[in-house]
C-alpha cells in the first residue's frame, strides 16, 4: 500500500513539475526543436535540471543497501548498443517532432482537459500494446 | 528568443528530478514514463498498481498545482488534427518502447547516471526530433 501511495504521490510531484517546465505546452517544445527557426532553448534547462538533480539524489539514494519500501534497487545495466535502441529512439523523436508530446506531457494534459491529446494518448497506448505484440512474434521465430 | 524561460524550465526541471530521486530512494525504480505506463499493457501479478497509482498521479498532477494556486501557461497545439495526433501517438508508443525509454527514462534518469544506452538514445531522438521538425517547417510548410 505504502508503494501504491508513494508512486501516486511521486506521479503528482513530476506531474507539477512538467507543468511548471511547460513541458504540457506543445508549442514550447516544438519551438525547443525548431532549430532553424525562433529557437527557444528553455527545454535544455528541464533537461539540465532534471538530469542534475538526479545525478545527485541518486548517489545520495545509493548509499543505503536498499530502498525504503522495496527489496533492491532495480537499475538498468546493459550497456551494449543495438539497432532497437538506435531505431526505437529514433522513431520516437518523430513522433515527438510532430505532436510536441511525449508521454509523461501527454498524460498530463489530460488531466488539464485537454481534448487535443485524447488521440494521442489512445494511440500511445496502441502503439504500446503493438510492441508487446511485436516483441512476442519476434520472439517466437527465434 | 522572446519566449526563453530558463527559470521556471530549471524549477520544472528539478521537480522532475525530485521526483525521479523519490522513485529511487523509495521503491528502487527508474521514473521512466514510457516503462512505467508501457509495463500497464502486460499487467504482472502484483506489478500494476503502483504503476497505475503513478500514472494516475501524473494526471492528477496539473490540477493539484492549480488547485495549490499555480498559474498555466499559455498552451498552445501548433499540430492537432486527428490524424497527425494518431500518427504521432503510434509512433512514440511503439518506438518508446522498442528504444526503452523516452524523454524521462533515458533523457532525465539515463543521462543523470551518463548510462551509455541512455545518452545514444537521447541523442538518436533529439537528432530525429530536430529533423522532423525541421521538415514539417522549413521543408513541406515553409
Amino acid at each position: 500500500m505504502q508503494r501504491i501511495i508513494s508512486s501516486f504521490a511521486i506521479g503528482i510531484l513530476f506531474g507539477i513539475g512538467l507543468t511548471i517546465a511547460q513541458m504540457v505546452n506543445p508549442a514550447k517544445v516544438l519551438s525547443f526543436l525548431d532549430l532553424a527557426g525562433n529557437w527557444d532553448p528553455s527545454l535544455a534547462f528541464v533537461m539540465g535540471g532534471g538530469a542534475g538533480v538526479a545525478a545527485i539524489g541518486y548517489r545520495l539514494a545509493w548509499r543505503r543497501p536498499k530502498p525504503m519500501l522495496a527489496d533492491m534497487f532495480q537499475i538498468p545495466t546493459r550497456t551494449d548498443i543495438d539497432a532497437r535502441l538506435i531505431i526505437g529512439g529514433g522513431l520516437f523523436g518523430i513522433g515527438w517532432g510532430i505532436a510536441g508530446l511525449c508521454p509523461g506531457p501527454a498524460l498530463a494534459s489530460l488531466g488539464l482537459g485537454r481534448s487535443e491529446v485524447v488521440f494521442f494518448v489512445l494511440a500511445m497506448t496502441a502503439g504500446f500494446a503493438l510492441y508487446e505484440v511485436y516483441n512476442r512474434v519476434l520472439m517466437k521465430s527465434q | 528568443m522572446e519566449n526563453f524561460t530558463p527559470l521556471s524550465a530549471f524549477i520544472g526541471g528539478s521537480l522532475i528530478g525530485l521526483s525521479a530521486v523519490l522513485m529511487m530512494l523509495l521503491n528502487g525504480r527508474i521514473a521512466g514514463v514510457s516503462g512505467i505506463a508501457g509495463g500497464l499493457i502486460v499487467p504482472f501479478a502484483g506489478d500494476w498498481p503502483w504503476r497505475l497509482a503513478f500514472v494516475l498521479g501524473l494526471v492528477a498532477g496539473p490540477p493539484v498545482y492549480l488547485a495549490l494556486g499555480g498559474q498555466l501557461p499559455d498552451i498552445q497545439f501548433p499540430v492537432s488534427s486527428p490524424l497527425a495526433m494518431i500518427a504521432a501517438g503510434l509512433i512514440v508508443g511503439f518506438g518508446t518502447r522498442l528504444g526503452g525509454g523516452c524523454t524521462s527514462g533515458h533523457g532525465v534518469c539515463g543521462v543523470s547516471r551518463l548510462s551509455v544506452r541512455s545518452l545514444v538514445a537521447t541523442g538518436a531522438f533529439m537528432f530525429t526530433g530536430f529533423a522532423t521538425v525541421y521538415v514539417m517547417r522549413h521543408v513541406m510548410g515553409g
